[in-house]
């Protein structure tokens, strides 16, 4: 049957609504470069505070929020939805479920949704939970927003003309789910309005330890379905894609799935090391979180060993390249991730700039560069361009921004230890030897480097925009063909 | 039903699905990933046995090592406090000039008073006590409030115009308001200038101040320590020295506030502090 079925597909190709994902490949650009000014502005605010320039709005403590949620769930969120769809409909040989009027009003509502909660956070409405900080009645409307994603998603695997659901839609109907319980679990709040209090002001139902835990629950969890989930499901269609390899074992991609899904749900008591939290919670999330370092990696020898076989492209393609380096950065973050998790790191790493560090290496060296992958990848299937505009700005844009992740997560590794170790260093008798004010001084330094590590992200991300502006304008740039050089020069000699 | 084939570049199998033109191989799992993933398991059971873990109905499994954070915490406290005891007590029981006077107990007030110094003080009055406007420089002589010891330690438990009910405060009046004219704001602000020498002094200046200023501030501008009224003329602002800085604090006083320190910081911190204090190069 399947023979069958391949042989006839071509004939009978479903509609696929792709003008709703060019929407969201616009929309991820667009975001992703708000998110990823906003967090270099603050990066700078750290280095220099005089450029909280004394308003309400531009403080430290309302813009960070804008950053983690323009990047997270702005531009992650819209290269998620946008990849998903274009994913589900061509592996399931089925046009979006619910159609292209179903599909805008998904694409248009998150955008509100998003609109909504990063004003909230300028004037000062938030619920003051971690990557929850939108107030109740924004987190009702992404309600709806969410399960009509899940009804597209789902609506489509259901009709899929194929036998089997690919794996890559495992990854993202996981994602979906657990999101969506994680929303619902995490913001159960009782708004202040109900007993004549303000409209913007809600609290939640239960307080103290529980609160915090339920809200690590949800914070870690986030990063492992959202972040995770989600982004191996975007890797497990373009990386075989990109490369046109075969995905290297489907029994690993089993494997790590279900083990990556059940043990990942656990992980959140060790974000609340050394707390109030029961010890036997905290042995929980770090067992939990030692056990997740294989599932993880599980992901990561599927997306590099998926180029076996294709190793030579990597010399001409910088899309690949884009690829391969996230994958690579994702094995160091879920690497460095359990090893943190362990409580006696964690009583050095835990509340240090190498936490901030460790996410970003996750964040920019995994979310972000994949998302640089295949928005290359996309941007001339879905403008139908022959190719990229500049394959020679795509690598620019590949070197410039691997080195601000560098200069960024080195920077904060060197900071964020030696501030755990001025913290806990004692003087001979036995007092502590440095102030806190010692210690922000002595991060000082790291604090430029980190920002300008930013700042090269950003100018990365500018260069991409003008390549797929072009392209989509249907330029092609005059310019010698990348790797070919040393190639056709030894062939003249 | 599969459409198995075999891969040419790796020699596996393919499953025989294809979606979009995507194959996938049928490796199977990586032994070192998979013993790796074993030992990490066996690594938490272990821990498991050693350590609190697992809830029950009521309570939760203990571990063999009757491991206690809540235990832990509280015996490093008292092992602190009970390393401590040689100097504490006798900070306790003795007078701080009394602690100055002994250079062991110096030595304890010095290296622990830095860093309270540095964590509670430092903020406002600068690291060293260097001051900043509005915030009085601590290391030089020029104290509002006196600078012995014991006024040292009293200005820390009890702050400035704080919400402790033994508060030091005092309170510059408003001048302005048709209490006094423009000009003679200005002339008694050239006056007050020219205590400390610079200014010019006049006649019209002099009956001001010797009308509504020398009652707090000293006939001669020689201050009062005893209701906080600043020395003015040791060319020392806390607000600044200018001629406008002056007429806007007359006319429409600034009045700084520095918290109580009695709930912050125990009796034994706030001597080490206000020893620390009196020796950034002011003390009396």
């Amino acid at each position: 049957m399947s023979s069958a079925s391949l042989a006839t597909a071509s004939s009978d190709t479903p509609n696929y609504y792709d003008d709703l994902i060019k929407k969201f490949v616009i929309a991820a650009v667009f975001w992703g470069l708000a998110g990823f000014l906003a967090g270099d502005y603050i990066a700078w605010q750290l280095a220099f505070p005089v450029l909280n320039l004394d308003l309400e709005w531009t403080t430290f403590g309302r813009v960070r929020p804008l950053h983690t949620s323009a990047v997270i769930f702005a531009f992650g969120g819209n290269v998620l939805i946008g990849t998903s769809f274009y994913v589900v409909q061509r592996t399931c040989r089925a046009s979006l479920f619910g159609g292209n009027g179903f599909g805008s009003f998904i694409f248009w509502g998150y955008q509100v949704f998003i609109v909504l909660a990063a004003t909230g956070y300028l004037l000062g409405i938030t619920q003051g939970k971690e990557y929850a900080e939108p107030e109740w009645y924004v987190d009702l409307w992404l309600t709806v927003v969410w399960v009509a994603y899940l009804i597209a998603f789902g609506g489509t695997i259901i009709k899929r003309a194929e036998p089997h659901i690919y794996v890559a839609n495992w990854f993202y109907l996981a994602m979906i789910l657990t999101i969506a319980m994680l929303h619902l679990g995490n913001n159960v709040m009782v708004p202040t309005v109900l007993f004549g209090g303000d409209f913007v002001k809600s609290y939640i139902i239960w307080a103290g330890v529980q609160d915090a835990m339920t809200q690590w629950w949800y914070g870690h969890n986030a990063v492992g379905f959202f972040l995770t989930s989600g982004f191996l499901g975007m890797m497990y269609y373009f990386v075989p894609k990109q490369a046109e390899r075969p995905v290297y074992s489907y029994r690993l991609s089993v494997v790590h799935f279900w083990a990556l899904t059940f043990l990942y749900i656990w992980a959140g008591p060790h974000h609340l090391h050394y707390t109030a939290l029961p010890d036997w919670v905290q042995t929980l999330g770090m067992t939990f979180s030692v056990m997740l370092w294989m599932p993880s990696w599980g992901g990561m020898i599927n997306g590099v060993m998926t180029l076996s076989g294709a190793w030579h492209k990597l010399r001409t393609d910088p899309v690949l390249r884009f690829m391969v380096a996230s994958v690579g950065f994702y094995g160091m973050s879920t690497f460095e991730g359990p090893l943190m998790s362990v409580k006696a790191v964690n009583s050095l790493s835990h509340y240090t700039d190498w936490t901030v560090g460790h996410v970003h290496s996750g964040a920019l060296g995994w979310n972000a560069l994949i998302s640089f992958g295949v928005i290359y990848f996309l941007v001339p299937r879905l403008w139908n361009r022959e190719r990229l505009y500049s394959l020679r700005l795509v690598s620019t844009h590949f070197w410039i921004s691997t080195i601000g992740i560098v200069l960024y997560i080195a920077s904060m590794w060197v900071s964020g230890i030696m501030q755990g170790l001025m913290w806990r260093t004692y003087d001979s008798l036995g007092f502590l030897q440095y102030s806190f004010i010692e210690t922000v001084e002595a991060m000082h330094p790291y604090y430029i480097i980190r920002a300008t590590g930013g700042l090269l992200f950003v100018i990365g991300a500018l260069i991409m925009i003008y390549n797929l502006w072009m392209t989509a304008k249907g330029e092609i740039r005059d310019e010698a063909p990348i790797g070919l050089d040393a190639q056709s020069a030894r062939a003249a000699e | 039903m599969a459409n198995i084939e075999r891969d040419e570049v790796s020699g596996t199998d393919t499953t025989g699905h294809e979606w979009d033109g995507i194959k996938e191989l049928n490796t199977p799992l990586p032994n070192w990933w998979l013993w790796t993933f074993y030992a990490t398991i066996l690594f938490s059971i272990v821990y498991w046995i050693l350590y609190p873990a697992w809830p029950t109905l009521s309570d939760y499994t203990k571990g063999v090592l009757g491991y206690s954070s809540r235990v832990n915490l509280t015996e490093d406290l008292e092992a602190r406090d009970k390393a401590r005891e040689s100097w504490t007590k006798q900070f306790a029981a003795l007078p701080i000039a009394d602690i100055a006077k002994d250079r062991k107990l110096l030595e304890f007030a010095m290296a622990g008073g830095k860093v309270i110094f540095a964590d509670n003080c430092a903020p406002c009055h600068g690291s060293q006590g260097s001051g900043a406007p509005g915030y009085p420089v601590l290391a030089d002589d020029d104290w509002n409030w006196g600078g012995s010891l014991e006024e040292i330690e009293t200005t820390i438990r009890f702050g400035i115009r704080s919400t402790h009910d033994d508060t030091r405060v005092s309170e510059m009046p408003v001048f302005s308001d048709d209490y006094l004219s423009p000009t003679q704001i200005a002339a008694v602000a050239d006056h007050v200038l020219s205590l400390s020498g610079s200014g010019s002094a006049s006649a019209a200046g002099a009956e001001v101040y010797a009308e509504e200023c020398a009652a707090c501030h000293g006939e001669n501008g020689e201050g009062g320590r005893d209701f906080g009224a600043p020395r003015l003329t040791d060319g020392i602002w806390l607000y600044g020295g200018t001629k406008e800085a002056l007429v806007a604090q007359i006319g429409n006083p600034k009045h700084g506030v520095m918290p109580h320190w009695e709930d912050r910081l125990s009796d034994v911190e706030r001597k080490q502090a206000a020893i620390y204090v009196h020796s950034l190069g002011g003390g009396e």
